[in-house]
């Protein structure tokens, strides 16, 4: 009986009451700040660098198939799409489709 | 936002939330969701208790890792851990967003439901476009764009479970690929302060940096370090203006 719901149970414990405790204290914490205090200034500093942080991080260390594909290739479409994006204005569709161009055409031309 | 949008009823702001399903963000997030109904498959979760870890987590990379060290068969106060050591990113996230959202009438039980609904994307949208909605109905616009999105990600879950690994998993890496580049465009195009450039610049050098070298707090490390250090350039920068304009050159 508990084993057919043993996963269950870890899913509901080491996953959801794992995160949402994290959420739950950001309600609290962020419930005491001001919009235009200086702490806030910090949350959204610290709050920017941990995202940037896993994003990067999924560059340089993807999981999956792309974890075959060549560094500098990845690299390179991000860093050449991200200075295109900035070159050009700033429109998210350009940030997004010029490095997903650059993989794949990287991809096909290493033969991935 | 012109002020007649003010007379528009709180059901219409859901809606206008809800139309956010369709944007960039939420569907380059819903693709990002198949991969996981991949991975889900092949690290031996059923159908059902993908669904459940979906809707009850909503933080792929929690999720990611709560089914990696199951599959590695640790026990459940490991998997804990491990879990939890990735989500405390989710305590600066919400609390950053929460002063923006909230009136001085909103009920904390309504912010409590609603944080359960932050994850990377809804954190990007909620920072972009909040501003752009009238006070008293950002929480219920949020809502809109927030239950909507994890719910219609679930159905993704349940839908796509079995069918995902038909793909050529080349066509997996590429989709894997949109979700960091997306983050880049949008939290960049995003930032109205300072602070948050530099606060990116730090984010993206200390990320695999660290990652090198603590790989289990990695993230905590550059987001508190990185953040940190992304406050006091930018309060010296700040200091420094306000010093220059006392002056009166």
């Amino acid at each position: 009986m508990i084993a057919e719901y043993w996963t269950f149970i870890v899913i509901a414990v080491a996953g959801f009451l794992a995160t949402d405790i994290w959420r739950w204290l950001g309600v609290f914490t962020g419930n005491r700040l001001d919009e235009d205090s200086e702490a806030l200034y910090w949350v959204r500093a610290v709050a920017t660098a941990l995202v940037m942080a896993v994003t990067a991080k999924l560059i340089v260390f993807p999981n999956g198939t792309l974890a075959g594909s060549p560094l500098w290739l990845r690299l390179g479409a991000a860093g050449i799409g991200f200075a295109v994006f900035l070159a050009t204005g700033r429109k998210v569709w350009i940030g997004v489709a010029v490095p997903m161009a650059l993989l794949v055409t990287g991809l096909w031309w290493v033969g991935f | 936002m012109s002020p007649v949008s003010d007379d528009r009823s709180a059901l219409s702001w859901f809606f206008t939330g809800m139309r956010g399903l369709l944007s960039l963000p939420a569907l380059i997030l819903l693709t990002s969701i198949v991969g996981f109904s991949a991975f889900a498959l092949e690290s031996g979760l059923t159908r059902a208790e993908a669904v459940f870890m979906s809707f009850a987590i909503w933080a792929l990379p929690a999720q990611v890792i709560l089914v990696g060290t199951m599959a590695s068969g640790a026990n459940i106060a490991a998997c804990f851990l491990a879990v939890t050591l990735s989500s405390i990113r989710m305590t600066p996230m919400v609390a950053s967003v929460i002063p923006e959202m909230r009136t001085r009438r909103t009920p904390i039980w309504l912010l409590l439901i609603l944080s359960h609904f932050i994850a990377i994307t809804s954190w990007v949208f909620a920072i972009t476009t909040l501003r752009n909605v009238p006070r008293e109905h950002r929480a219920i616009y949020f809502a809109g764009f927030g239950v909507t999105l994890t719910l219609t990600g679930t159905l993704v879950v349940a839908v796509f479970y079995d069918i995902v690994s038909a793909f050529p998993p080349a066509v997996a890496g590429v989709l894997f690929f949109l979700t960091p580049v997306y983050f880049n465009a949008s939290i960049w195009a995003s930032a109205r302060q300072p602070v948050v450039k530099i606060a990116f610049v730090m984010g993206v050098i200390l990320g695999p940096t660290l990652a090198l070298i603590t790989p289990k707090f990695d993230v905590l490390c550059a987001g508190l370090g990185g953040g940190t250090v992304a406050y006091l350039i930018d309060r010296a920068r700040r200091k420094r203006k306000r010093m220059g304009q006392g002056a009166k050159r």
